[in-house]
């Protein structure tokens, strides 16, 4: 894992700690973020992690670029022991896979797709050696998933899966980026998910919707009441597979203002989830569903 | 006092100088694209720099004073009327209650800053009144004006007076071709030597998808990569990177053939690899670039950018001594 710096014009710094993805690359910026938030380094006004990176803006008035990289530099060495550990929350998300509002957006966007012929979970599942799409249902829900990154559009979580790197799943991004996405979808490319936290462009092959919104700009939604965004890098996702009939049930509830996410707080520690990746998982599992 | 939109125009948008503080969410700074015409509009009027206006897109609005104030018009020629009768642009002009203010064609430039004494008083979300319309976020009702809205006017600011006006010679107006100027970097290891001289030797079009979230650019010759084994979690595309932060003004090239510059609402992060950012002494330049315009990319080095930001604070500083007397 190397780290690398450069410029981003005269504003940022931007910070690859390493080319690929990794939770080590994650928690590696994570930890030099979380110095740079601490020590109030005058002139910064962004801190923005990211998946195996992370940028900073600053004002130039303020703290001159070399200035403010060589802070970087000496925040990275003494960050150096890194966060390994950290309080977080797992968070069940409802999924409607092979929904009826993806399947009819995917259609209409056939010809920006590596193979027209199929639909993107169909696709997904033969790409990644599944067999089924209900293989791919059960590989996808299966394993919790990690919240990386916040960002994209407000509040859009990109969530990395939290199994061997053999058993991940990838798939392409569209071969053309889609001019339309339905709000909640949940999608995945590269080796990342995601939730679509407004209706908008995408890239990334649909698989299904939750009925659980993420982001609320009126605040209205009860959960969404103290901050209108849900997720934080760090987080713990669970999908599970709903039908339609609980969709809707969700949908009403949520309109109602009775829907509670499942969530619950959590020690992540990523030295014991690598040591056992399944064992670690049963017990997040375990914590989420009080068993 | 208020105002009401008889007709919304193209695009208009209420906005001031931003939202900072929340990218790490994905919520954008957004604000005027060309924040020296938003601020120099609001200077006009008598207030703060940071008052909230409105920004026009290439089709003016058609609005309707409900009680009588002082307003200005900067930014890109968007020729405005004062009841059917054209009006100075930035020079503050009084308005009576049943005033109607309207545009001629688009002349120059893209984008035109009203503002009115007592600033656009919509509520503030998150620190700021501008309009995030992708996350429908502030703003009027988070969204583009429509037919029918009323418009809260804040109280007049006791420096309030129509007939200042601001030089000439303090106006910044983009040129033709346009020449952004960007400091190379970011992932620019990624591109052939070749590919590299050509991005910057080529001269380029503004493509028809350029608005708050990104100017595109079209008509260069493809780039070409550096071959590479995808690293994990990129994806196949030599243009992938495992989805990292966008620096505003980064210029990012998906598939190595329409460089897309981010501008104020740009989205906070993705998977495409960029190949450095334009200087910020140069983002407002880009607010005013019509689709079709050429431009060029012209790479520069930190002390060149850090001596132009010097120059555009020394002309917001010698707006600001002259607006404020």
């Amino acid at each position: 894992m190397k780290t690398r710096y450069s410029f981003g014009g005269d504003e940022h710094i931007f910070v690859e700690c390493d080319e690929e993805m990794s939770l080590q690359a994650f928690f590696k910026g994570l930890s030099i973020t979380n110095a740079v938030r601490e020590s109030n380094i005058k002139g910064v006004t962004e801190i923005c992690p990211a998946n195996a990176s992370f940028q900073i803006k600053f004002d130039p008035d303020v703290i001159s670029p070399d200035d403010m990289m060589a802070e970087l530099k000496r925040l990275e060495e003494s960050a150096s022991k890194g966060v390994s550990m950290i309080k977080t929350r797992i968070i069940e998300v409802p999924v409607l896979y092979n929904d009826p509002w993806t399947h009819e957006t995917l259609m209409r966007f056939r010809e920006r797709h590596q193979d027209p012929t199929s639909t993107d979970i169909e696709y997904a599942a033969r790409v990644n050696h599944l067999g089924t799409v209900e293989n791919f249902i059960k590989a996808h829900s299966g394993s919790p998933w990690f919240v990386s990154m916040v960002g994209f559009v407000a509040g859009l979580p990109f969530l990395y899966q939290m199994v061997e790197r053999g058993r991940q799943i990838e798939v392409p991004k569209y071969l053309r980026p889609r001019t339309d996405t339905p709000k909640l979808t949940v999608g995945h490319g590269g080796c990342f998910s995601c939730v679509y936290s407004v209706r908008g462009a995408g890239g990334y092959q649909m698989f299904g919707v939750t009925p659980m919104p993420i982001y609320d700009p009126a605040q209205s939604i009860s959960y969404l009441k103290d901050f209108m965004i849900l997720f934080r890098p760090g987080d713990i996702v669970k999908w599970r597979p709903i039908d339609r009939p609980e969709y809707d049930q969700i949908v009403a509830d949520v309109d109602a203002g009775k829907f509670v996410p499942r969530m619950r707080e959590v020690d992540f520690s990523l030295e014991d989830f690598e040591r056992d990746i399944d064992g670690y998982n049963k017990k997040l599992e375990e914590t989420l569903y009080g068993h | 006092m208020a105002i009401k939109v008889v007709s919304p125009g193209l695009s208009t948008t209420v906005q001031d100088l931003g939202r900072p503080g929340y990218y790490h969410i994905g919520i954008p700074l957004s604000g005027a694209m060309d924040r020296a015409a938003m601020a120099a509009a609001n200077l006009l009027v008598g207030n703060e720099e940071s008052a909230a206006g409105l920004e026009v897109v290439f089709m003016g609005p058609e609005l309707e004073f409900m009680l009588p104030s002082v307003v200005a018009i900067t930014g890109g020629e968007i020729p405005p009327k004062l009841n059917g009768t054209p009006c100075e642009t930035w020079t503050s002009f009084a308005v009576k209650a049943g005033d109607v203010l309207s545009f001629d064609f688009l002349k120059a430039g893209a984008r035109a800053y009203i503002a009115i004494a007592g600033g656009i008083d919509v509520p503030v979300v998150l620190g700021s009144r501008s309009t995030y319309t992708l996350g429908a976020l502030g703003g009027h009702q988070g969204r583009k004006l429509q037919t029918g809205d009323i418009l809260p006017v804040g109280s007049t600011p006791s420096k309030a007076r129509a007939g200042r006006t601001l030089d000439q010679k303090l106006r910044r107006q983009s040129t033709s071709p346009a020449e952004l100027r960007m400091l190379p970097g970011l992932y620019w290891h990624r591109v052939t030597e070749a590919a590299g001289k050509h991005f910057l030797s080529d001269t380029w079009k503004v493509a028809p998808e350029a608005d708050r979230i990104g100017y595109r650019f079209r008509g260069g010759r493809p780039i070409e990569f550096m071959p590479r084994t995808p690293p994990f979690g990129a994806g196949s595309d030599p243009s992938n990177i495992v989805d990292a932060c966008y620096p505003y003004g980064s210029i990012q090239i998906p598939s190595g053939t329409e460089p897309i510059v981010l501008h104020r609402d740009a989205v906070s992060g993705g998977g495409y690899f960029m190949v450095g950012a334009v200087i910020s002494a140069d983002m407002d330049l880009i607010a005013q670039l019509q689709p079709h315009m050429p431009a060029r990319f012209v790479a520069v080095d930190m002390p060149t950018a850090l001596a132009a930001r010097k120059d555009m604070n020394a002309q917001a500083a010698a707006v600001r001594a002259v607006l404020q007397l």
